[in-house]
């Protein structure tokens, strides 16, 4: 009691190794246009995409308790909007990202009116529904195409910031270049993403939010403002996926309804990573992504059995192993690589 | 003494089932109300109605001198109403020390850094600081039952809600809860206490409300009110 003090800390020494090995795969990931193929390239951008889309998905469905599975309102919508932008307006693409994601902000604020008022299983199945209205609205706009979609124009491909720099740094044809500036791009989002979510639970709201995800009714009696909360998470995941939608398709150059609005694609796939890796850490969809892409290389050439093999293996983990990979070893193991954990120390 | 809460008329129904009934009482400032009834009196429901968790269909509810029967939960616990739940309700995945930093820095509006030392200080007293960095999902019976006790008393509350808290617990347990739950009091804090332990919860309290069927059937001293014939006609069966 008295002359006993405490003193908190959250640092771990697994972390600080961590975090040592993080910044140098960082600057081995900025460094790699220089040394890596195309193909490497393409694949780090998918990668990194889905990571990105995952940490929105974990915070949502893993932190907030918002099981959403109408993610892809927000990809497809944002994405749309950088070739609205592009087509109608000149857009740089690169700025054109900005509108993706204010774009699909706005969007978010009447679909949480809707969405908010449904719990649980019909939440996930409106937001699901919302998502359906914007693919079947966007199919009606003549400019981007309408229902067959449309392509990236050339002279704003080529006017995309950075293009021709990066032809001549790496002296590579305008398509490759523009690859590297997509996989830049991706990366940067990535790292964005992350960081921010890691900052965002390391405060005091962020206790919050996890306190939340664990019973909602104890934290609502302890003074959480829980609605506050659904707000911020979902508004802050809907911008954040809709630049990542935007990013999609800026590297893709094509554009259409049912590719930009793909359930199967933007969140199905999302949520199988977010569950494999271990829902409500940040450290499982980082493990899910590698998992995924692994299966996806391995399995490409045996079409439907590809599907099949991870809706199985995802109901499995949901089964044997709810925390997913992740949960696995940092239950045995206690390491955490983001720690977040606030340790309460004897000072004597 | 001003009642710091205070119940005029309150009615709650589920459907056809009423099951607050016209409930009308006082709780002075600094007493502790013990609350005792049958399985289904409707005495958690009375709880869910003055933390806010639940909003009255009639009635008004005062607290510490204004009205809040309209109130979200949230605010009512910033203005010092805590709570215990009857079935132990931790933060599952965050450690024993951070499920008391949410309900501290939430409950009060501080800053961490402001109220790490109050938490610690929590923990030392409900017997819980050897536990304090385990995930609160691993914790005993015991254990649990005091987070409960200590979460609320991180938020300072002026008045305590505790429902159950002795249930399920062994003597010896019980008797080393009710020693904390009594020196809490001693320091000033309006109690109401849920606890079909009645031992355990007249060593404590200094009135006693009898519930039923959601309707209050007495309030007064604990010897008068466990000597009255409704009373044991209402917990005939229950070892009293």
């Amino acid at each position: 009691m008295a002359g006993q003090t405490y003193t908190v800390s959250t640092r771990t020494a697994a972390s600080q190794i961590a975090a040592v090995v993080a910044l140098v795969l960082l600057v081995v990931a900025i460094a790699l246009p220089a040394f890596a193929s195309r193909s490497l390239i393409q694949d780090m951008f998918f990668i990194l995409t889905m990571l990105t889309l995952a940490q929105f998905w974990n915070l949502l469905a893993g932190y907030g308790g918002l099981v959403s599975v109408g993610q892809q309102a927000f990809v497809g919508f944002g994405a749309y909007m950088l070739f609205g932008g592009a087509i109608l307006w000149g857009v740089n693409p690169v700025a054109g990202l900005l509108l993706s994601g204010v774009f699909a902000l706005i969007l978010a604020i009447p679909t949480a009116f809707f969405a908010f008022r449904l719990q649980g299983a019909y939440f996930a199945i409106g937001t699901w529904v919302v998502a359906e209205v914007v693919r079947l609205s966007v199919a009606q706009w003549k400019a981007v195409g309408g229902g067959t979609g449309t392509s990236l124009p050339r002279d704003a491909r080529d006017a995309m910031w950075g293009v021709e720099w990066i032809e001549a740094a790496f002296d590579t044809r305008s398509s490759a270049a523009r690859d590297i500036l997509a996989y830049w791009l991706a990366l940067a989002l990535a790292v964005a993403t992350i960081g921010g979510i890691y900052w965002f639970l390391r405060t005091k709201r962020g206790l919050a939010l996890a306190a939340l995800r664990d019973n909602v009714d104890a934290a609502r009696s302890v003074g959480v403002d829980s609605a506050r909360m659904k707000w911020v998470v979902f508004l802050v995941a809907a911008f954040g996926t809709g630049i990542a939608g935007g990013l999609i398709f800026l590297q893709n150059g094509r554009i259409s309804p049912d590719s930009a609005f793909s359930v199967i694609d933007w969140t199905a796939f999302v949520i199988f990573i977010v569950v494999i890796g271990g829902i409500g850490t940040i450290e499982g969809p980082i493990i899910g992504v590698l998992v995924f892409f692994a299966l996806q290389t391995l399995l490409a050439d045996f079409g439907a059995w590809y599907l099949m093999v991870l809706g199985g293996l995802g109901i499995a983990v949901m089964l044997f192993a709810p925390g997913g990979l992740w949960g696995l070893v940092s239950g045995r193991t206690g390491i955490q690589l983001f720690p977040i954990r606030r340790r309460l120390e004897r000072r004597e | 003494m001003s009642p710091i809460l205070s119940l005029r008329n309150v009615t709650k129904s589920f459907g056809a089932l009423t099951v607050t009934d016209d409930v009308t009482f006082d709780v002075p400032q600094g007493q502790a109300l013990g609350i005792i009834g049958p399985n289904g009196a409707g005495k958690s429901t009375l709880f869910n109605l003055i933390t806010g968790n639940l909003s009255a269909d009639a009635g008004r509810i005062d607290y510490d001198g204004r009205d809040v029967t309209r109130v979200p939960p949230m605010q009512r616990c910033l203005s010092g109403i805590g709570r215990s739940f009857q079935i132990p309700q931790p933060f599952d995945r965050l450690t024993v020390f951070e499920n008391l930093l949410v309900s501290a820095t939430h409950g009060r509006g501080l800053p961490e850094r402001a109220v790490e030392a109050d938490c610690a200080a929590v923990l030392d007293r409900t017997e819980l600081i050897k536990v304090a960095n385990r995930p609160a999902g691993g914790l005993t019976l015991l254990q649990r039952k005091r987070l409960e006790l200590a979460r609320a008393m991180a938020t300072r509350p002026k008045l305590l809600l505790l429902d159950e808290i002795a249930g399920g617990l062994t003597e010896g347990e019980c008797v080393a809860l009710v020693d904390t739950i009594r020196a809490i009091h001693a320091e000033g804090v309006t109690i109401i206490w849920i606890e079909h332990v009645l031992h355990a919860l007249n060593s404590v309290v200094e009135r006693l409300l009898v519930l039923d069927f959601g309707k209050v059937i007495g309030i007064g001293e604990p010897d008068t009110i466990m000597a009255s014939q409704e009373v044991r006609e209402i917990y005939l069966g229950i070892e009293v």
